[in-house]
């Protein structure tokens, strides 16, 4: 059986333009974020250095996320996780560490248009301005009452994660934010 | 409204953001406690109408607990420190001193 995401798909049009991101590699990583052996790991699979407090730092090959003081989401091609996954593990082995396969675990949406931030702002209590969240700072808030993670990659683009279990819940939820009609035009 | 901002991530968070769980710096009563400093350590809490030490997680960010100190009646926060403390730090202390002239300081 191959593999789909939770929103299988799935695609909506209104204020701002919904999709599925489609299958992304994600793998979560704890361990101290300023101990060289993840300093080595990060460098062996990204060649990138940890990002700093709540940035992410992009590369051709994929991306790594601060997502907490101990922990790293590092964003990769489908394919490649079982590989990237050995390879840390033996850079990391002897390490207080864990690394975990969560990309079937997570749904992501990929969000395009001028309103996003107004479209989740309706959600969250997070501050959306660009001030406080620029591109290339990762955001761990709320939409609803289900916990996110988003990011902005350029102006008008947006990469959100949730759950998988609620992946259909928050589409529902996003679809009915940018309903054309609800404009709030503040950002 | 409440705005505390998690030392741990360095995010000024919402109320709705975080989980409130109770007074911080509590003393944990161990094996060879008598009935009475059980109960104390299990269920005698401060209820201050002023200043208070509190632990808050920041549950749907970061997912770290820290502590804050604020005012229960005005809801003023004094500030957000390390949940790795025995005690709030000085200059903490000396700046709720400050601000609240009659307050008893922190006791334990």
């Amino acid at each position: 059986m191959s593999s789909i995401t939770a929103l299988n798909g799935a695609f909506h049009n209104g204020m701002i333009e919904i999709k599925d991101a489609g299958l992304i590699g994600m793998i979560t990583l704890r361990g101290d974020l300023k101990s060289e052996v993840v300093a080595k790991a990060l460098n062996f699979v990204l060649g990138v250095t940890v990002p700093d407090q709540r940035k992410i730092t992009s590369t051709p090959k994929g991306s790594v996320a601060w997502m907490s003081p101990d922990e790293l989401l590092i964003i990769i091609e489908y394919k490649d996780v079982s590989k990237v996954i050995s390879s840390l593990n033996n850079i990391l082995s002897g390490s207080h560490s864990l690394v975990v396969d969560v990309s079937d675990a997570r749904a992501v949406f990929a969000l395009t248009g001028n309103a996003i931030r107004d479209v989740l702002s309706k959600g969250t209590p997070a501050d959306l301005s660009k001030d406080v969240l620029p591109i290339g700072e990762v955001r761990r808030s709320r939409i609803a009452q289900l916990a996110v993670a988003f990011w902005f990659t350029d102006e008008i683009s947006c990469q959100l994660i949730c759950f998988r279990s609620v992946g259909a819940y928050i589409m529902e939820w996003l679809k009915n934010a940018s309903e054309n009609g609800s404009e709030v035009n503040f950002h | 409204m409440l705005n505390l901002t998690c030392p741990n991530c360095g995010i000024t968070a919402d109320e709705t953001d975080l989980h409130c769980d109770g007074q911080a710096h509590i003393a944990r009563s161990g094996i060879n406690a008598n009935d009475d400093e059980l109960e104390n350590y299990l269920f005698m809490r401060d209820n201050p109408k002023g200043v208070h030490f509190e632990r808050w997680r920041h549950i749907y960010g970061c997912g770290k607990w820290f502590n804050a100190a604020r005012c229960t009646t005005t809801l003023e926060v004094f500030g957000t420190y390390s949940a790795q403390t025995f005690t709030p730090p000085k200059a903490l202390i000396n700046k709720i001193k400050k601000k609240r002239p009659n307050w008893e300081g922190f006791t334990k």
